[in-house]
């Protein structure tokens, strides 16, 4: 353990610790934007720049030393703070009213922290760039105008889903987060999994329906067998958003892009609430029982005429395994082999 | 240009190297040495070669000053702009072959005839303002040049 | 070693001693690639001509840069019994009469002659003496414009390879405390003491270790590791070796811009040739030692030259620093392991130490800064070229004895050095001492060695932005202070060249200047204001006539300057009448023309083509009276 002194404070950390960590132990604030706890560090945004032992340094990647002088908010520390949340907010589309993450922001609480005044901004030039926002993905866009190029997004594709369907592109000033060949997402290698959008400090990356829900509800994803946690957002009786449940021990958080977005079926209107049988070429409502016997009579009948090898059946990947289970039992009752499901991305 | 049959001379790239991820800037390199720039299916497949996601392909190609993803003019004129250059009017130079050329720098004219770039010193600084075109260099330039040194690949070409 | 080389040796001086005492005349064209863009292929294919076609035999060799830019091409002739003398601004048809005049007719042409080697020749001053070169010293560019690049034998027979030899029978510490007593910087802009990287180097423990030759030189105005690789590649090469031995790394690179396809070739070349002798490759000089080297043509970025953007670049990825904290590239470099990065220039110097002992090298230059420096002199100077002083030298001393003072009889305004991390120096410093610590304490810094003159026609802000603008597009763009910093700096440059200026911005570039230099996270966003501070620090008064009187003192920043003819030097001849791309001249024959405002761009070719003996289309700031 090592003992280190935060803005007076004494406190104990792990070797190989950083300041951000000893800080956050002992509750001290330390204004950060690049950095993400399930990421690797980058170091790139420059806002946790602290005094350690007269010395600035990111207080995200500086590791803690014994005896150890730090200060959060020492004028060095504080002028390169607001001077780096400054030039961020030069550079970024600041209409917030129409933004998704409005009050939901990092930049914004990030800027509160520093304090940012109009008198200073009005002092510099707007450099917001002038680029077309990508809405190629039909579940969320990316407003590189909104984009403070943290990086989160880039490392999430890489690190957490493997997939690094995006990465840096250019450099100074015309850097930018990009597919290949520049194009929009969409014909990229991107799953739309949406855990960079999750992770995007500011409204960069957002969902293009997004509705605030009004409460959430603690679930299991139906789709896969797989079974992550998930919270529906819930507003009136309508399903309104879905996110991973981080201590679900199965998926951390973490979703998939049918468990993420796919959850509109639950509200839509085609959704079969009841069995339905063709009649004269028209599909009509019937009851349950009256749907088995149908299914009963039709399968002994075609065993019986074609061998059961004619039947097959196919079960939906939102059955759990127990149904699924009782599903093939069912199956090769009948005398086929024939049994698949849905339950692949 | 043929960028169509790009496989063959691809194949034939790849035939140099080993397949290895820190190959991949002089596979680029040696890729648009082949089709003068590189092309989108060219960088696909030279992700695959490397076994490097697309995305960083072009996220490394792109960082770099000397990769092109569009076609380039036959000749391309490059203005110096290097600091002795500079202080010797070669930002008017610019503006000059951009009045003469009807595009800004970085562009191709419509007929592919010329581009028009900038570069960050050619060492010649002792005949500056220079300016390239193609291999040969132009010393001591002055505006009123500009049509004269073009006219000279024009006519040529 | 020294045994095993001293064939090698006696051989290659041989050959060299022929080669000066040889019955034939030797002609020697500067071929470097300063000297092609002045057309010294050219001029070579002439003599060659020329001599076939008057059936005389000479010996026609290209050597590499001697450093008089300013009167390329450089043609030396050396005739059997006479003193080996310089021509300057030699053209193909000059070239032909040379041969003709001095070759068959035994006229020395006085008239074109630069310099000879000694004072034989009563006409021609000699060129120990000569303004430009009695000032310097040469270390680095020892062999440069002396040596056929391509030819290992005459590095050789200039005693190449004797510090290879010496090192290899030394123990590694002992190489590396010969360098610590040198004194030696690393010549690549910050000076850090070469022996203390090196020893580090040596500490770090590991299977593999990698010597990587930063030839990545990127600054606008800077061509010195590129005259260096392409005049005398071999010193590289063998101070490359002496590194490998001492840190124990079996393998380098030479990162070398791709923009530099000579340099490439002649590097290539000389790898080829040391190899061929055993001086490269398996069991160098039988002494068991394995050194591999190899060229990675860097792609073109500025940010490279940083320690590790340079050894991500070879990694294959994005050249992005690192932030700090991390470990030093001589404990965790290439692929992980130790790692030694060193400039050109640091390189070539180090075999001259090693055989000339650290006391010959501490005998040149400052006691904390021993040796030499190696400058690209350029900008508004007489004389431009490059140049090799000792460290420690007057400014004044480079720019008024070397570079024969401010060209056309103007007047000195500044000098900048360190490229766009360094900072623009006013006439009052001149009497400046030029080394590492005394620049960098002044607000610029050595960096790799660019040195632009400018007069009072250079703008300082203009100036400025120009820094600005090249640091903006070559920053790698992971921090903000770097990449935001400058594009905010720059956009108030802009404002104020365009006399948009606000009264409160030179004290925001000077906040936003230090803040971006306390955050950035590598050494280009710490240095990237320094142009502009530097301007601000010495010539606030430029900034405060754009951004109060809306005036461009120097004429330079094209919103604020007008053009205008003064009808009585106007000789109505037409010319610019003619020139002006959007037809704003009006005027007749015996009228005095007139330039219409309201349609006048501003190019300036009015200006350039009005014949100097009538010089009537006059350049001038502020509002124009016609616009009143």
């Amino acid at each position: 353990m090592v003992t280190l002194y935060v803005d007076d404070l004494a406190v104990s950390v792990e070797k190989g610790s950083t300041i951000l960590d000893a800080a956050r132990k002992l509750g001290i604030y330390i204004p950060t934007l690049c950095y993400h706890p399930d990421l690797t560090t980058f170091g790139g945004c420059r806002v946790c720049m602290v005094e350690a032992n007269g010395k600035l340094v990111t207080a995200c990647r500086a590791p803690v030393e014994e005896g150890m002088v730090v200060r959060t908010d020492s004028s060095a520390a504080r002028q390169v703070q607001r001077t780096v949340v400054e030039l961020t907010l030069s550079n970024h589309n600041g209409d917030c009213l129409t933004c998704v993450k409005d009050s939901r922001c990092k930049l914004q609480e990030v800027a509160n922290y520093v304090g940012i005044t109009p008198e200073r901004m009005a002092m510099l030039r707007s450099a917001v760039p002038e680029v077309e926002v990508d809405e190629s993905n039909p579940f969320f866009k990316l407003d590189r105008t909104r984009c403070i190029l943290c990086g989160i997004c880039v490392r999430t594709c890489q690190e957490i889903n493997g997939v690094a369907a995006i990465d840096f592109g250019f450099r100074g000033h015309k850097t930018t987060v990009v597919t290949i060949g520049n194009k929009g997402l969409a014909e990229s290698r991107c799953e739309s999994c949406g855990e960079c959008l999750e992770r995007c400090p500011t409204g960069a990356l957002a969902r293009k329906d997004y509705e605030q829900p009004s409460r959430e509800v603690k679930s299991v994803c139906p789709y896969c067998g797989v079974g992550c946690g998930i919270y529906l957002g819930v507003r009136g009786d309508r399903v309104v958003s879905v996110r991973g449940d981080k201590d679900s021990p199965v998926n951390s958080g973490q979703l998939c892009v049918k468990g993420r977005f796919g959850y509109h079926f639950i509200n839509h209107p085609d959704r079969l609430t009841a069995p339905l049988i063709k009649r004269d070429g028209v599909f009509v409502e019937a009851s349950w029982d009256e749907a088995l016997d149908l299914v009963a009579a039709r399968f002994l009948e075609t065993a019986k005429h074609y061998g059961p090898d004619a039947l097959a059946g196919i079960s939906s990947a939102r059955c759990t395994t127990e149904e699924n289970y009782l599903f093939q039992k069912l199956l090769r009752f009948l005398g086929t082999n024939n049994i698949d499901h849905c339950a692949r991305l | 240009m043929c960028v169509e049959n790009f496989e063959v001379s691809l194949n034939e790239v790849f035939s140099r190297f080993k397949g290895r991820r820190e190959e991949l800037i002089p596979v680029l390199q040696a890729a648009q040495a082949a089709f003068g720039y590189l092309p989108v299916e060219v960088m696909k497949e030279i992700a695959g070669f490397i076994s490097v996601p697309e995305s960083q392909v072009y996220g490394v190609a792109t960082f770099y000053a000397q990769f092109y993803f569009s076609r380039r003019g036959k000749h391309t004129v490059k203005v110096c702009l290097g600091t002795a250059c500079h202080v010797k009017g070669g930002g008017r130079l610019m503006e000059a072959f951009e009045r003469e050329l009807g595009v800004e720098c970085g562009c191709v004219i419509p007929d592919y005839q010329f581009g028009l770039e900038r570069v960050n010193c050619v060492g010649a600084c002792a005949i500056a303002p220079v300016v390239m075109v193609g291999e040969d260099v132009y010393g001591h330039m002055e505006s009123n040049r500009v049509k004269e040194v073009l006219d000279k690949y024009e006519k040529g070409s | 070693m020294r045994k095993v080389l001293e064939p090698l040796r006696q051989e290659a001086i041989q050959r060299w001693q022929a080669l000066q005492n040889s019955d034939k005349p030797v002609i020697l064209v500067g071929a470097a690639t300063c000297g092609r863009a002045s057309g010294a292929l050219d001029v070579m294919a002439a003599i060659e001509d020329k001599l076939r076609e008057q059936g005389r035999d000479a010996i026609v060799r290209q050597v590499g840069c001697i450093g008089k830019c300013h009167s390329e091409v450089l043609v030396d002739i050396i005739k059997p019994g006479r003193p080996r003398i310089t021509y300057g601004h030699i053209t193909p048809e000059l070239a032909k009469q040379l041969v003709e005049d001095y070759l068959v007719n035994d006229n020395p042409r006085t008239d074109l002659a630069v310099c000879a080697a000694s004072g034989e020749e009563t006409d021609i001053p000699c060129a120990d003496e000569l303004p430009d070169s009695k000032h310097q010293i040469r270390v680095v560019m020892c062999n440069c414009g002396h040596i056929d690049p391509g030819s290992i034998d005459d590095y050789l027979a200039q005693d190449g390879y004797m510090g290879l030899a010496k090192a290899l029978e030394m123990t590694p510490q002992e190489i590396i405390e010969v360098l610590k007593q040198s004194g030696l910087r690393g010549r690549g802009g910050a000076g850090f003491p070469a022996g203390r990287k090196w020893e580090s180097c040596l500490k770090a423990k590991s299977d593999q270790k990698y010597v990587i030759c930063n030839a990545d030189e990127g600054d606008p105005g800077a061509f010195m590791d590129r005259s260096v690789l392409e005049g005398d590649p071999y010193s590289v090469i063998e101070g490359m070796a002496i590194a490998g031995y001492a840190i124990g790394a079996s393998k380098g690179y030479v990162y070398v811009r791709a923009e530099y396809p000579l340099a490439i070739r002649q590097l290539r070349l000389a790898i080829q040739q040391a190899k061929e002798k055993n001086l490269l490759g398996k069991n160098i000089l039988g002494s068991g030692f394995d050194f591999e080297l190899e060229i990675f043509q860097g792609a073109g970025a500025f940010v490279c030259g940083e320690s590790t953007a340079l050894v991500l670049s070879i990694e294959g990825r994005r050249g992005m620093p690192k932030p700090l904290p991390r470990p030093r590239t001589t404990e965790e470099g290439l692929w992980g392991k130790p790692t030694l990065l060193n400039n050109v220039k640091t390189f070539a110097c180090v075999a001259q130490i090693i055989h000339r002992g650290a006391e010959w090298f501490k005998s040149i230059g400052t006691e904390k800064c021993p040796g030499t420096a190696v400058f690209a002199l350029t900008g508004k100077v007489n004389k431009s070229g490059l140049i090799e002083v000792p460290m420690g030298i007057q400014l004044k001393k480079i720019i008024y004895e070397i570079g024969g003072g401010v060209a056309g009889g103007r007047e000195f305004k500044a000098v900048q050095t360190g490229g766009p991390s360094g900072g623009c120096l006013p006439a009052d410093l001149l009497d400046l001492p030029v080394d590492f610590d005394s620049l960098t304490a002044a607000g610029s810094m050595m960096g790799s060695g660019g040195m632009v003159v400018m007069d009072d026609s250079t703008c300082m802000v203009d100036v400025a932005r120009y820094f600005l603008e090249f640091t903006l597009e070559e920053s790698c763009g992971q921090c903000t202070p770097c990449r935001v910093g400058t594009e905010q700096m720059l956009k108030i440059l802009h404002d104020i060249c365009e006399g948009k200026g606000r009264e409160e911005d030179i004290d925001l570039l000077v906040e936003m200047g230090k803040a971006i230099i306390d955050g950035s996270i590598c050494g280009l966003g710490q240095s990237a204001p320094n142009p502009v501070l530097s301007t601000i620090r010495y010539f606030r008064d430029e900034y405060e006539a754009h951004i109060r009187e809306k005036r461009c003192p120097a004429l330079v920043c094209k919103k604020l300057i007008y053009y205008r003819i003064d009808p009585d030097k106007c000789q109505a001849c037409g010319r610019c009448l003619k020139a002006c791309p959007v037809q704003a001249i009006t005027g007749a024959k015996k009228t005095p023309h007139v330039i219409d405002l309201s349609k006048c761009t501003k190019c300036g070719v009015c200006f350039e083509i009005c014949p100097d003996r009538f010089s009537a289309v006059e350049r001038k700031t502020g509002q124009a009276e016609e616009l009143n």
